[in-house]
């Protein structure tokens, strides 16, 4: 049985993108927000579309089968959205609740500034992961580019594989978990004591992600503080 | 001894004059550059240095009071569903709340919202007393991306896309730990009392091709309703310009270096960027060969002071100026009637420029409930109102001494240079003569 008629015997909306234009998606997306419609929704043929479900705010599910472009999921409110392919630039980024779940590899910036809700890479996360972040928990099931958490403010990363060069760079107060190895910390980021809180932490958003991996294998990063308030003393770090 | 009563054998510097050798002092002593408010304080090519020509015999003026100068500009026609529609072609330019206090950020939505123009959110989020007082707001989408939200993008009227700032093309944003009270860090989902540093990159995207992407997205969250402006600090203006427009801008924002900051290395406000006169010259031309012109709208800030530099900036091809300095003088900024509180502080009415340090006398650039208690926000609006009604009186003014029945029939022909500077600049002639320096024209 073809996906478009299964779906339509589960009630699931298909839309495909081959022939339904991007605006049209979105659209009706939005308008969930302001009266009920369809609560699961499948996206076919993305073929690397940028903006892809973005600004939802409803209690949506989304699946989309295939690679998505830029931008995908960004800001998202309260939805659900599954990319059952690879994610390009800025996933989910300034996401403020709900979950983005990707299958494969997210490029640049995934979760950049996010606000709330659970990002799930369950592949490997580019460069700038995290960037930024206020408040959202990413959990990368592979490794992390450069730059990982640069600037971020709250909430947590959780690095399953290892973490590629200057990690948490000015770093605030965001907790940062690596199991592998970390190719080198950035500026104010140290190695922190992993204490009972940051394990009971760490299990939940594992659970969370559905990722198979035991807490005490990993490290905990975040800020020594030094940075906080400009120091002469400091010019060599900057 | 006071200064008047040196004797006149003394001889000052040109090289190391007062200011310099203090600042000399200062950096020896401190160790650290000076960050300061305000914008550029040296001399700079300006408008004051182009005249309107007015009518004659070959052309005919307008009456004064009587014969109608329109002044309503629409702002976001090229693709938004709602483009911003405006009485005066003077808006009120991004200040954050955080540099701004709460009651002051209010009155400049109630001063522009009287005489129908906009105002702008700045790096820390919307307020909800600025939203409710501003009937247009425009929501800025900065690097630090401090408080942003889908809802207030769609409780907004546009989003302007910040890429730079006059003041400091190519640096991030500074808000010093003092200022940073409660509410502030809230906004900012940062701890109390520590400095914060705003990106000078956006985190998600960087370069031309990336920006009409994140353009689209915005679009897209938002339904396709909003104009989505563009600002950038003057410096590779021509270039930016075109690549703004390339990436999908309804509008385009050229801040000069004269610019007005809340908190900005001294050196980088001095010694950064190009200033407003050629900028604007340099947008206009940009938008024109694309044949952009009137279709992708140019606003332009940096150093606007009175209905004659707004004249002279619509003369060159703007579309509205906003203003952001003057507007905190409108609202009691470096007023005599604070001297003593000033003199208490290291400063003096006229010179205060230590946005950054959070002790404004006047309630307005401070995160102090007692400073902010102190400034009226009604008062203020009202000053705001009467301030850009004056603007727009004399915008209106010179365009009939030209023979203009809206202000946007304003043109570079109406305008002469004072300065070979401000000619070549402008591309407008020297007065008194057909040379304009740089053109090809013989
Ligand atoms: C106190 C203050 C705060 C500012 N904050 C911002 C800001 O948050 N975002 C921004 O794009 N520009 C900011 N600016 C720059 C203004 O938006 C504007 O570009 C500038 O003030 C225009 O020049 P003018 O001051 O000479 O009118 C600020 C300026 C001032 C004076």
């Amino acid at each position: 049985m073809a996906v478009a008629e299964r779906d339509q015997q589960a009630a699931v909306e298909h839309v495909d993108l081959e022939t339904t234009p991007l605006r049209e998606l979105n659209q009706r997306l939005h308008d969930l927000a302001g009266s009920p419609g369809p609560a699961a929704w499948r996206i076919v043929n993305p073929n690397g579309a940028h903006a892809v479900a973005c600004g939802l705010d409803s209690d949506v599910e989304v699946e989309v089968e295939g690679h998505v472009g830029y931008y995908c999921a960004g800001m998202n409110k309260r939805a659900t959205v599954r990319i059952h392919g690879n994610a390009s630039t800025g996933l989910a980024e300034n996401m403020m609740s709900g979950l983005v779940v990707v299958d494969g590899n997210a490029s640049q910036s995934a979760g950049a500034t996010g606000r709330g809700g659970l990002l799930v890479v369950r592949g490997d996360a580019a460069a700038r992961c995290g960037i930024s972040m206020k408040g959202i928990d990413i959990v990368v099931g592979g490794s992390v580019g450069h730059m990982s958490a640069f600037m971020a403010q709250t909430g947590s990363l959780v690095v399953c594989g290892d973490a590629g060069e200057a990690l948490g760079d000015s770093v605030y107060e965001s907790r940062l978990y690596v199991r592998g190895s970390v190719a080198s910390l950035g500026a104010d980021c140290v190695e922190k004591e992993l204490r009972d809180e940051h394990r009971t932490q760490l299990t939940e958003l594992l659970k969370a992600a559905e990722i198979d991996a035991d807490p005490a294998d990993f490290r905990r990063y975040g800020s020594a503080r030094q940075l906080y308030n400009f120091r002469i003393d400091n010019a060599g770090a900057y | 001894m006071a200064v008047t009563e040196r004797p006149w054998n003394l001889r000052e510097s040109y090289l190391f004059d007062r200011t310099v050798i203090a600042e000399i002092q200062r950096a020896s002593r401190e160790g650290i550059y000076d960050i300061r408010g305000f914008g550029a304080k040296r001399r700079l090519p300006h408008f004051d240095d182009l005249l309107f020509l007015g009518a004659s015999i070959s052309r005919y003026p307008l009456e004064g009071y009587r014969e109608r100068c329109a002044t309503d500009v629409v702002l976001g026609t090229r693709f938004a569903k709602k483009p911003l529609e405006l009485k005066i072609p003077v808006t009120i330019a991004g200040m954050s709340f955080g540099a701004l206090s709460a009651p002051a950020k209010e009155a400049l939505g109630r001063g522009a919202t009287e005489v129908g123009t906009s105002t702008t959110t700045g790096d820390g989020g919307m307020t909800n007393e600025e939203r409710e007082h501003s009937e247009t707001l425009v929501y800025q989408l900065l690097p630090s991306r401090y408080g942003m939200n889908p809802d207030d993008l769609r409780r907004a009227d546009a989003i302007e896309v910040v890429v730079g700032q006059g003041a400091k093309p190519g640096g991030g944003g500074m808000l010093l730990g003092h200022k940073i009270s409660d509410r502030v860090a809230e906004m900012r989902d940062l701890p109390k009392g520590i400095d914060q540093r705003s990106a000078s990159r956006h985190p998600d995207w960087t370069g031309p091709d990336d920006l009409e992407i994140k353009i689209g997205e915005l679009r897209e969250i938002t339904d396709w309703e909003k104009p989505i402006f563009v600002k950038v600090g003057a410096s590779r203006t021509y270039y930016d310009v075109q690549l703004a427009v390339k990436a999908g801008a309804d509008a385009i924002v050229v801040d000069g270096m004269q610019g007005g900051t809340a908190a900005t290395q001294d050196v980088f406000i001095e010694h950064v960027g190009i200033p407003t006169l050629p900028a604007t010259r340099l947008a206009v031309d940009a938008l024109q060969e694309l044949g952009m012109h009137r279709q992708v709208q140019l606003i332009v800030s940096g150093g606007i002071r009175s209905g004659a530099d707004v004249a002279k900036a619509l003369a060159l091809g703007a579309d509205a100026v906003s203003i952001g300095t003057a507007a905190l003088v409108a609202m009691g900024d470096n007023s005599p009637e604070l001297e003593d509180e000033y003199r208490e502080i290291g400063s003096s009415a006229g010179f205060y420029d230590d946005y950054q340090a959070g002790r404004d006398p006047a309630g307005i650039s401070t995160q102090d409930d007692d400073l902010a208690a102190r400034f009226d926000p009604v008062l203020g609006g009202r000053r705001i109102a009467n301030f850009l009604r004056v603007l727009t009186l004399e915008t209106q003014t010179l365009a009939r001494a030209c023979g203009k029945s809206h202000v946007h029939n304003l043109e570079p022909e109406d305008l002469v240079a004072l300065t070979v500077e401000a000619a070549a600049m402008a591309r407008v002639p020297v007065a008194g003569t057909d040379w304009i320096p740089g053109s090809n024209r013989t």
